[in-house]
């Protein structure tokens, strides 16, 4: 392990560190919930009821315990396969939904791909799909809130692959120069697409790279939902004494694809994809529970069974909302319609009067 | 009323919009101790502090991310560009995020950030320090692209530029800086978007453009006018939004139309303007519309002079229409 990088372990030095085994539970839920929204998101796009999807199987744990570790004041910046976290910020799976179908109910206005969800309510701001972008937009913002004296910090997310990105090296860059308060929160997932880790880049770790940017770079171990509270407890208690940012790589494994027009078979291994199931973070997180005896299997199959009730009836909710009024396309381009667009939406609106627009 | 060259009334602008509200910050390359290299940010840095006039490590990219950033959480940030020709960085940055945050979230996150750089030719910078690029940014939805050629413009189109709600690109033209001086009122002055200016009246043709192609069309003027021409000069100054009514009751009332930009002319702005003509002004032309803009070559260091738009060109053109018809 390079120096820089450390494997955090609960009951760290640097805050209060450790889960009370009462909350376990509750984290346990949330992985719960996001799992099956998931795997209903998956079936929902085979039968074309949605357009797309992105899963995050095998990145529970890692969502789901860095997000308890917040503050619900502090700011997310996402990339686009964050929906644990979003849950954990108390976004309304319906309202989810919603924008994967993109109807009426979706406060995007139906505008973006699945996943592509923020909620400025929630703190969780609106992901784009270039990689790497939300970075140095959470260091901005982190200096802001500094300038206004809010004692908040932003934590932004991104993946493996992320790390060879532009703003990836411009936002820690900015971090470590203005001592943002921001965590950079990495899943390695071990695979950007097709490309796995190694050939992603050179060094030992990713954690290492805030070595350069001068400030501490973690590894955790991203299917332990301690370890990654505590990380990010520990990176959080930091940037609010003044400290600076913090890199923490929290080392997963996308179980499914990278998103449902993918096929992973072309480039990894059976086994590969069998080793790392076996460290499923929720079977993990179960076996703990049943260990403490703070779960029982009744509970659990009690639980996935009205978890997958609730959220075919969201789903249904969902699918029942009416579609998006074509003409809010003409919305939020400026605060204000210019009048070349307003002349646009005119003509688009004679049209949709005379039925010459299908959806 | 004060006499001020552009970069000055700039650096008014910037000074008097920090001092009324103190969410307005400025951030950049050399912005802070240095004053800027074209001396913008001068004086800023002492009066207000590093840590609104933040002197940023070199990354377009993070200089606009992170503007962003600051303006999403509320703050009204001016990031400058060191030169035009260094956005490229930066380009997804504006593209991608700056100009669809609104859109894309719903309306739920405005993202109000200034981008200042300067821009365009005349100071012998050959082909990095002299591009043209304003037609990549106002053919990008959602974003603002302001232009003044006047001190007095600048400035009160600076500080609509802060208090708009939109992101706005200001491209300032470097060449003018401070070969053009005039009066600036004191005190805050604004000058809505979407709202272009006669630089000069004239009843037998119309020269389009913006920056620092506005003296070189006054020029042009000069010269018509000793052989009774009379050509009015509109100064579009917003490129977005556009003053297109102005654009065409100029070009119905003179019948004859000549557009200049120092951009290259292919898919240039001036193709959007002729555009326009050709679909709203057709029976109004009494010739066809010509455009006299810099060559379709990257910019050269050594012909600078001769790859420029200059007043002999744009009379040449002007005549053209009138021998049309």
């Amino acid at each position: 392990m390079a120096e820089a990088s450390e494997v955090a372990q609960p009951g760290g030095s640097d805050g209060p560190a450790d889960l009370p085994k009462a909350e376990l539970p509750k984290l346990y839920r949330a992985m719960v919930l996001a799992r099956v929204v998931d795997e209903r998101c998956l079936t929902l796009q085979r039968q074309g009821r949605i357009g797309f999807y992105v899963p995050l199987q095998g990145q529970e744990a890692a969502q789901v315990g860095s997000a308890w570790a917040l503050d619900p004041e502090d700011w997310i910046f996402p990339a686009y396969r964050e929906l644990a976290v979003a849950l954990v910020r108390g976004v309304p799976v319906k309202l989810l939904l919603d924008q994967f179908i993109g109807n009426s109910g979706d406060v995007l206005k139906g505008r973006q791909m699945p996943n592509h969800y923020g909620y400025r309510e929630f703190r969780f701001v609106t992901a784009s799909s270039p990689v790497g972008t939300q970075i140095s937009q959470a260091v901005g913002a982190a200096m802001a809130a500094r300038w206004k004296g809010e004692e908040i910090v932003t934590v932004t997310y991104f993946g493996d692959g992320t790390t060879s990105s532009n703003d990836f090296h411009a936002g820690l860059n900015f971090a470590g120069v203005f001592k943002a308060p921001t965590i950079f929160f990495c899943q390695n997932n071990q695979w950007a697409i097709s490309l796995p880790r190694e050939r992603q880049t050179h060094s030992e770790t990713l954690a290492i790279k805030a070595t350069a940017y001068g400030f501490p770079g973690v590894v955790v171990d991203g299917t332990d939902v301690h370890a990654v509270f505590a990380a990010v407890r520990a990176a959080r208690a930091r940037a609010l004494a003044g400290e600076g940012p913090t890199l923490i790589e929290a080392q997963v494994y996308r179980l499914g694809p990278h998103s449902t027009s993918d096929d992973p078979r072309r480039y990894r291994t059976d086994a590969e994809l069998a080793k790392w199931k076996e460290k499923d973070p929720i079977a993990r997180l179960k076996h703990e529970l049943l260990t403490a005896s703070v779960w029982t299997e009744e509970e659990d199959a009690t639980l996935w069974e009205t978890t997958r009730k609730e959220v075919v009836a969201a789903f249904e909710s969902a699918e029942a909302t009416p579609p998006v009024d074509p003409l809010t396309m003409f919305d939020d381009v400026f605060a204000e319609r210019p009048a070349g667009l307003e002349l646009q939406r005119a003509s688009f609106a004679e049209l949709l009067k005379d039925g010459g627009l299908k959806p | 009323m004060t006499e001020l060259t552009i970069v000055q009334a700039i650096n008014r602008g910037l000074a008097e919009a920090m001092r009324a509200d103190p969410d307005v910050l400025v951030l950049g390359e050399d912005v802070g101790v240095n004053g800027g290299v074209f001396r913008a940010t001068e004086g800023l840095h002492k009066e207000f502090g590093a840590d609104r006039v933040i002197d940023t490590p070199l990354s377009e990219t993070g200089i606009v991310g992170a503007a962003i950033g600051m303006a999403l959480y509320g703050l009204k940030p001016i990031a400058e560009i060191q030169f035009v020709d260094f956005i490229y960085p930066a380009f997804d940055q504006i593209v991608s995020e700056l100009a669809k945050f609104r859109y894309r979230s719903g309306g739920q996150y405005p993202c109000h950030v200034v981008i200042r750089s300067p821009y365009g030719g005349g100071i012998k910078g050959g082909l990095y320090h002299s591009q043209s690029p304003e037609a990549y940014f106002a053919h990008t939805s959602g974003l603002k692209v302001v232009i003044p050629s006047t001190p007095a413009d600048a400035k009160a189109l600076l500080t609509t530029a802060i208090h708009d709600p939109d992101p706005v690109l200001f491209l300032e033209p470097k060449r003018i800086y401070r070969a053009v001086s005039g009066e600036v009122p004191d005190g805050e002055l604004r000058v809505p978007f979407g709202v272009a200016r006669t630089a000069r009246e004239g009843a037998d043709v119309t020269l389009l453009a913006y920056g620092a192609m506005i003296p070189t069309c006054l020029q042009a003027a000069e010269t018509l006018a000793a052989s009774g021409v009379q050509a009015e000069v509109l100064d579009l100054r917003t490129l977005v939004p556009l003053d297109e009514a102005a654009v065409l009751a100029s070009v119905e009332k003179t019948g004859r139309a000549v557009i200049v930009h120092e951009a290259p002319r292919f898919c240039g702005f001036g193709a959007e303007l002729a555009a326009i003509l050709a679909e709203k002004a057709f029976f109004s032309l009494k010739a066809p519309v010509q455009r006299v803009t810099g060559y379709d070559t990257p910019f050269p260091y050594a012909l600078e002079n001769m790859y420029l738009p200059n007043a002999e060109r744009i009379v040449h053109a002007a005549r053209a229409t009138l021998a049309a018809g």
